[in-house]
């Protein structure tokens, strides 16, 4: 009996009904015709609805000229001439600045919210919890409606404008900040800065070496400091500040000069970061929860310094641990930035999705491109992601 | 002088204490309320000027905050003029007549007045099924899932939207609005996105590479977009994939769009839970002989699903939560008919809009937050559970 299982004489034995293999290859061929049916449909239904409604397809449109405004633009855009390639380009920039500024201050809050969780105080660790309780409870587009429309809509008019030192503006139009003019001799500013940066790389590295070969530690924070914002200061200093700033003025009807802040990316900074920071503080007080208390004491038992327990022995074992979820939050926050349309900050969606979509009617290709930029985001980011992973992972025997 | 070690015996020692005296209380400065202060709020210098900061800040919000809600609010009027500060010459806080006057319209949208009743009826079903499912001790839980996940289902669209062969008229969805369409699109949600879920994990899993590539094809196309443009997609591109006829109306497309993207979102919550069972439970089902959907309902699921009931419930809360956006496409949820009421001229004031937004805040956090704490508390209950 046995030896007819182990010479290989079941095959004989079943029907080929019932060979794994084949039924195996037989279900997942039914799925492949399944979906290439509901592609074909789907496909050949939009060709005949496209037609009927006179609606044009292919990528034509992109050189099309747009004639809309978009209110805040990073690169030069005229409605006159400027094409929807052209649109697209301004979309995805604001998007980019907006995601940028919102993961840097929602890092910011997160961490300090997260930490202060973890406070032995318990006033802060209660209003901590507090916070962050609250705003994850809150959906998102609320919270963006709330600052929009009832609190920047509701300062004051140009007029009435809350003036703060150093020639700062607030009212309901936004906020207008004095605009730095660079004058040619800056170039010699931002050539040490460059070289700073490199000088304190190379450095570190230099450190990391030194300290590899004989033990000996170097101040790397101090120098990278010193070279980094110390140069360019001095380089400034010496040619003497060759920066002017164009004060805003209050005219009467408007605030003429300065650099003006929208209050719809105002809004969408403050939401977009309050909000995530909300979710940043779980992941960090997370990742300082998950390094057991016997590391600490290890550290303490062999004579380390609280300071240098935190740095050298915690932080980098939390780090471990809180930066897949945090990468993670800021994919989320990336994505999140489409809620601009509620509140007409000119971000890709609300130019892409929202105008050109409208105006050309091409919904097929307008949603795809779309969607075609934040899956290479997100895809390009999970893949620095693994690689990472992989990196850090820890190497067990 | 000293004693040495040998006169201990000799008897000139005059006293030599025979018992333990009582311990003393500890400092009044360690104990108490006042140590309890110590210990909590000012152990080191940071700490005191942490502590200062924060009680500082406390007391300006609070009282602003109950200032706002109750002492300078309105409690009755007829228009805007009630909440008007030039009207009524006084600092003007919440505005509370608006939202009673609007409250109807807050639950139901413009859903007909008549038949409100049968959005009652959907509300009381539906609280039905909820407690039945999440109290763990209720009777014949099973009963209870088919309830859920079957005929209320079919019993809310009858009663909803209409059934004129038993007389109930038909209720376009246009008018539907308010708490019933956040509350209709988050079950739909819920009640899609679980056995969807499911099979796209076991999908992603499957060692067949057709299904699993199709599986991780969507799943990681829908979590990687935003779900405005999920929405979008939905909204205008799915009527040009359908035939002219059988076009989808807005809220079915809404629907259709949420419970995709949630779907996506909980698959990979389930595969985090199947991943987490040992190998040895997957050989000991097949070892006993079972195939592999026996395996999968009688060993795997119940086990893999049990440890995720928490991460189930987060990607609830996310999905409730998430209902607010279609607000961007036009459906008229609980958000936008606060939108839509925060800019009827008969109640603008400055004061409306903040008044609209918080009641919407109180009305989200209260689902949220109930649900989270049902999440740690289940969690709690499965850590208890675990230990021996």
């Amino acid at each position: 009996m046995s030896t007819d299982l182990t010479t290989g004489a079941s095959t004989a034995r079943v029907a080929f009904y019932n060979d794994p293999k084949i039924r195996s290859i037989f279900y997942q061929v039914v799925l492949c015709v399944f979906i290439a049916f509901l592609v074909y449909g789907a496909a050949s239904n939009a060709i005949e609805n496209l037609r009927r409604a006179h609606i044009a397809s292919g990528f034509g449109f992109w050189n099309t000229t747009a004639g809309f405004d978009i209110s805040q633009t990073l690169i030069p855009y005229n409605a006159d001439v400027s094409t929807y390639g052209r649109a697209f380009w301004v979309g995805l920039l604001n998007t980019l600045l907006v995601a940028g500024l919102g993961i840097f201050f929602a890092t910011i809050i997160g961490f300090v919210i997260g930490i202060s969780r973890l406070s032995k105080n318990w006033l802060v660790a209660k209003v901590a919890s507090g916070y962050v309780e609250t705003l994850r409870n809150i959906p998102l587009l609320l919270q963006l409606l709330f600052w929009y429309n009832a609190v920047l809509k509701a300062l004051p008019i140009v007029r009435e404008s809350y003036r703060f030192p150093g020639g700062i503006y607030l009212n309901n139009r936004g906020l207008i900040l004095p605009e730095p003019v660079l004058q040619p001799d800056f170039d010699w500013v931002t050539g040490a800065f460059i070289i700073g940066v490199v000088a304190s790389v190379s450095f570190h590295f230099w450190a990391r070496r030194r300290q590899m070969r004989t033990g000996q530690r170097a101040p790397v924070f101090w120098v990278s400091a010193g070279l980094i914002v110390g140069l360019p200061a001095i380089v400034a200093a010496l040619l003497g500040v060759p920066v002017l700033f164009d004060y805003p003025e209050a005219g009467r009807f408007n605030i003429i000069g300065g650099v003006g802040v929208q209050p719809e990316f105002l809004a969408l900074l403050f939401g977009l970061s309050i909000y995530t920071g909300a979710f940043i503080a779980e992941v960090v007080r997370a990742g300082i929860l998950a390094v057991s208390r016997g590391q600490t004491e290890a550290a303490y038992s062999l004579g380390l310094r609280p300071g240098p327990t935190l740095r050298l022995i915690v932080v980098p074992q939390a780090m471990r641990v809180i930066i897949p979820p945090l990468t993670n939050q800021y994919l989320n926050l990336t994505k999140n930035s489409s809620l601009a349309v509620a509140i007409g900050y000119p971000d890709l969606v609300q130019v892409f999705t929202g105008t050109v979509l409208n105006q050309t009617g091409q919904a097929v290709e307008v949603v795809a491109i779309t969607m075609a930029v934040y899956l290479t985001i997100s895809l390009a980011t999970s893949l620095a992601m693994n690689l990472y992973n992989r990196r850090m992972a820890l190497v067990e025997r | 002088m000293t004693i040495a070690e040998g006169d201990l015996a000799v008897t000139e020692i005059a006293f030599v204490r025979r018992a333990q005296i009582p311990p003393q209380p500890p400092p009044v400065a360690m104990t108490g309320a006042l140590g309890w202060l110590r210990a909590n709020l000012l152990s080191t210098p940071f700490n005191i000027v942490l502590t200062i900061i924060i009680a500082l800040l406390l007391i300006w919000a609070i009282p602003e905050l109950l200032k706002f809600l109750l002492i300078d609010a309105v409690w009755s009027g007829a228009d805007r003029d009630a909440c008007r500060e030039i009207v009524q010459h006084r600092p003007i806080g919440a505005c509370w007549p608006f939202v009673y006057e609007r409250a109807a319209y807050f639950v139901y949208g413009s859903y007909p007045i008549p038949l409100r009743w049968r959005v009652n009826v959907f509300f009381a079903m539906l609280a039905i099924g909820v407690a039945w499912l999440l109290w763990l001790n209720a009777p014949r839980r099973d009963l209870g899932a088919i309830y859920f996940f079957v005929v209320l289902p079919i019993g809310s669209f009858i009663l909803l939207h209409g059934f004129p062969a038993i007389g109930l008229p038909v209720v376009d969805t246009v008018l539907w609005g308010g708490v019933l369409v956040t509350i209709v699109l988050a079950s739909v949600g819920i009640v899609v996105s679980l056995p969807v879920g499911i099979v796209l994990a076991l999908g992603r899993r499957s060692p067949k590479p057709a299904v699993r590539l199709f599986s991780v094809i969507f799943i990681e196309f829908v979590r990687g977009v935003p779900l405005i443009t999920v929405l979008f997609m939905a909204s205008v591109m799915l009527p040009l994939f359908v035939p002219q006829q059988y076009e989808p109306d807005k809220l079915l497309r809404a629907m259709i769009g949420i419970a995709l993207f949630a779907s996506a979102y909980m698959a990979e919550v389930v595969r985090a839970g199947l991943q987490a069972i040992p190998r040895g439970q997957y050989e000991g089902a097949m070892a006993v002989g079972l195939r592999y959907p026996q395996m999968m309902r009688l060993i795997i699921l119940p086990q893999a699903l049990k440890i995720t009931i928490p991460n189930i419930v987060n990607t609830y809360i996310g999905l409730f939560k998430d209902t607010s956006l279609v607000l961007i496409i036009g459906i008229f949820d609980f958000l936008h008919t606060i939108e839509v009421a925060r800019i009827d001229p008969k109640w603008a004031t400055p004061v409306t809009s903040t008044t609209g937004y918080a009641v919407a805040a109180v009305f989200y956090l209260i689902f949220c937050y109930g649900m989270s704490r049902y999440a740690r508390a289940m969690e709690a209950r499965l850590a208890a559970s675990d230990k021996r």
